[in-house]
C-alpha cells in the first residue's frame, strides 16, 4: 500500500494521543510510555516518507531514534526508581522540590 | 483487500493507543502499548521495511517494554487512585487536539519536495531491505553509528550510578 497520506494521518493521531497522555496523566511511568508512543508516531512518519521518496536515510534515522529511546528508557526508569526510593511515590506532582 | 487490512490495523492501533492513556492500571497501559508497537511493526511490513519491523518488535516490544513492566512490578504501584484535576485534563486535551489539527493542516497544505531517491519498491525487493539499510549505516552513517555506541555506554553508566542505594 503506497498511499503516503493515510500513514501520516495515523501518525498524527498517535502523536496527538501521546501528547494528551503526557499532559494529563500523573503516573510517571505512564507519562514515560506516552513519550514512547510519540517517538513511535514520529518513526512511522520517517518510514513512510522514506518509502515514498525512495530514500533509505529515514530508516537509518529510525534506527538511531530506537537507540536513543532505549538509552532514555534505561536512564529514565533508573531515575523513577531513585525518586520512588526517596518519596515512596511516582506521581509527577510530587516532583516539586524546585517549584517556585 | 490491503486497504481493509490497513483500516483494521489502524483501528487496533488507535484503540490501543487510547487505552494506553486511559487505563488506570499501569500494567494494562504497558500491554496496550505493546499492542500499538505490534501494529506499527505491521505498518513497517506494509511499507516494505521488514528489517525495521523486526527491530521494532525486538527492541521496543521486547527490550524496552520488558524493562517498563519490570519497573512497574518492582515498584508494586497500586492502581492510580488519586483523582485527576479536571482543568488539567481539559487543558491537556485541548492542547492535544490543537497538536492534531496543526499537524494535519501542515500535512495537507505542504508537499514533500525532494527528488526521488534510488530505492524504489522493486529495488528494495530485489536487493533485500536489510542489506540496503546495512550498507547505508556502515557507509554514509558510520560516524553517527559509532557515536551511538558512546551514547549507550553513557546510558549504562548512568543507569548503574542512579540505581545505587545512595545517590
Amino acid at each position: 500500500m503506497e498511499n503516503l497520506n493515510s500513514y501520516l494521518v495515523v501518525s498524527a493521531i498517535l502523536f496527538a494521543i501521546g501528547t494528551i497522555g503526557v499532559l494529563t496523566r500523573k503516573n510517571a511511568i505512564v507519562v514515560f510510555m506516552c513519550i514512547e508512543l510519540m517517538l513511535n508516531a514520529v518513526n512511522l512518519t520517517f518510514v513512510a516518507f522514506s518509502r515514498h521518496l525512495g530514500n533509505l536515510d529515514g530508516q537509518v534515522f529510525v534506527f538511531f531514534i530506537m537507540t536513543v529511546a532505549a538509552a532514555e528508557a534505561a536512564v529514565g526508569l533508573a531515575l523513577i526508581i531513585a525518586f520512588f526510593n526517596n518519596k515512596e511515590s511516582i506521581d509527577v506532582e510530587d516532583v516539586n522540590l524546585m517549584k517556585w | 483487500m490491503e486497504t481493509l487490512f490497513f483500516l483494521i490495523i489502524t483501528l487496533v492501533a488507535i484503540i490501543s493507543a487510547i487505552l494506553v492513556v486511559t487505563c488506570k492500571n499501569p500494567i494494562n497501559s504497558a500491554l496496550s502499548l505493546i499492542m500499538t508497537f505490534f501494529c506499527l511493526a505491521t505498518y513497517y511490513v506494509m511499507l516494505d521495511a521488514p528489517f525495521m519491523a523486526a527491530v521494532q518488535v525486538m527492541v521496543y516490544a521486547g527490550a524496552i517494554m520488558v524493562l517498563m513492566v519490570f519497573t512497574i512490578m518492582l515498584l508494586n504501584i497500586r492502581v492510580d487512585s488519586s483523582k485527576k484535576h479536571s482543568h488539567k485534563l481539559v487543558l491537556g486535551s485541548i492542547i492535544g487536539f490543537f497538536t492534531l489539527v496543526n499537524t494535519l493542516f501542515i500535512l495537507f497544505k505542504s508537499k514533500a519536495a525532494m527528488p526521488n531517491g534510488p530505492y524504489s519498491g522493486e529495488v528494495i525487493k530485489k536487493l533485500g531491505h536489510t542489506e540496503l539499510v546495512g550498507k547505508e549505516i556502515f557507509t554514509n552513517f558510520l560516524l553517527p553509528f559509532e557515536i551511538t555506541s558512546i551514547l549507550l555506554l553513557v546510558a549504562i553508566v548512568g543507569a548503574v550510578i542512579l540505581a545505587k542505594k545512595k545517590i
